[in-house]
């Protein structure tokens, strides 16, 4: 009946891979990749960051399946407001319409 | 009877409103009910990542030149502070949980110095802006934008806004705008959680929290968590954007 209790071993480690995960980010940042790679790192560092928040310091891997498809629902329509916007912005040089 | 006395236990916790069955099906709709704020939190925060990634991608070098000029050390030990300030919070709702009152004390303690701390940090580097001349617009009358610009073969003045090629000021107080609004509404999200941090403590040093009772503290705690999450995003994106540029 009664709620999971996440041992404090895993929080201490969530805690190291979060600060590990913010050096990186800073290392990753003097770093010249090519193409548009800095950003993608870091983006990917700070979404590894925030799943390993969400999992374990929210308790989302313990909680009820109405609690992820919640979570999924805000997810997906952040995604329809950026696709739906930069579909527009990224796509008015591909016609030549004098503007 | 004693039977029955202890079924009857179960569900008379003084902390259960007449709606509920019981213990776990009230903590399990405050949670529901937090995440559904939280959702909202998503969405208001998410607009503004929309407007960040729009402008960015309109004006990559002006971003990259303001980016620049915000203090990466300042922003790295923040990033530190707060995460630190989440493991004590996750701490003091596993103390809770157990049912252990002095370290859930401590740990709220610290939450909330944490916190401070991080809004004391903000403060100072918001100071460095106004020093430079880089508060957008007219918001402080009489203090426009308007930093001194560093000159290509001049001494190095870390004061000045260095200017990349294809960056100008006006684009790069675009920049400043969007910082401005993403931490100031990140900050104002710390001030709340301070003040529900404190509320917190003094629930918890009257000893109302136990094992079967603890829903304030999950979902404070989760409303802290989400802040943190946010700055996890904004520090990456705002201070680390264009450093590549400069050191590559």
């Amino acid at each position: 009946m009664s709620e999971h209790i996440v041992p404090v071993r895993i929080y201490v480690t969530i805690f190291a891979v979060l600060l590990i995960g913010t050096a990186l980010t800073v290392a990753a940042a003097f770093v010249d990749f090519p193409w548009r790679f800095n950003t993608i790192i870091a983006l990917t560092i700070a979404t590894i960051k925030a799943t390993f928040v969400v999992l374990f310091f929210m308790h989302v891997r313990y909680s009820s399946r109405l609690i992820w498809v919640i979570i999924a629902a805000a997810l997906f329509w952040m995604a329809i407001l950026f696709a739906f916007t930069f579909s527009d912005y990224l796509t008015r040089d591909w016609i030549s319409i004098q503007r | 009877m004693a039977t029955h006395a202890a079924a009857q236990d179960v569900h008379s916790h003084p902390a259960l409103q007449h709606h509920f069955e019981n213990m776990e099906q009230q903590r399990e709709a405050g949670t529901l009910g937090m995440w559904i704020f939280l959702v909202t939190e998503i969405m208001f925060f998410g607009g503004m990542f929309l407007a960040y990634a729009l402008y960015r991608t309109l004006y990559p070098a002006a971003f990259a030149s303001g980016s620049n000029h915000l203090d990466i050390k300042l922003g790295a030990i923040n990033t530190g502070v707060l995460i630190l300030s989440s493991f004590t919070m996750a701490m003091a709702v596993y103390f809770t949980q157990v049912g252990k009152r002095r370290p859930q004390v401590l740990c709220l303690v610290l939450t909330l110095l944490l916190g401070l701390t991080f809004l004391g940090i903000k403060a100072v580097e918001y100071h460095d802006k106004y020093e430079d001349h880089l508060i957008p617009g007219n918001l402080i009358p009489g203090h426009a934008f308007g930093p001194a610009i560093q000159e290509e073969g001049q001494p190095l003045d870390h004061h000045k806004l260095h200017l990349l090629p294809g960056a100008t000021v006006e684009k790069v107080e675009m920049f400043y705008w969007i910082y401005f609004a993403m931490t100031g509404m990140h900050a104002l999200h710390m001030v709340i959680g301070a003040g529900l941090l404190t509320f917190l403590l003094i629930f918890s040093l009257r000893g109302r929290f136990d094992p079967e009772y603890h829903s304030p503290v999950e979902v404070i705690g989760l409303y802290w968590h989400f802040v943190d999450i946010v700055w996890i995003f904004l520090f990456p994106l705002l201070y680390l954007l264009g450093r590549h540029f400069e050191h590559g």
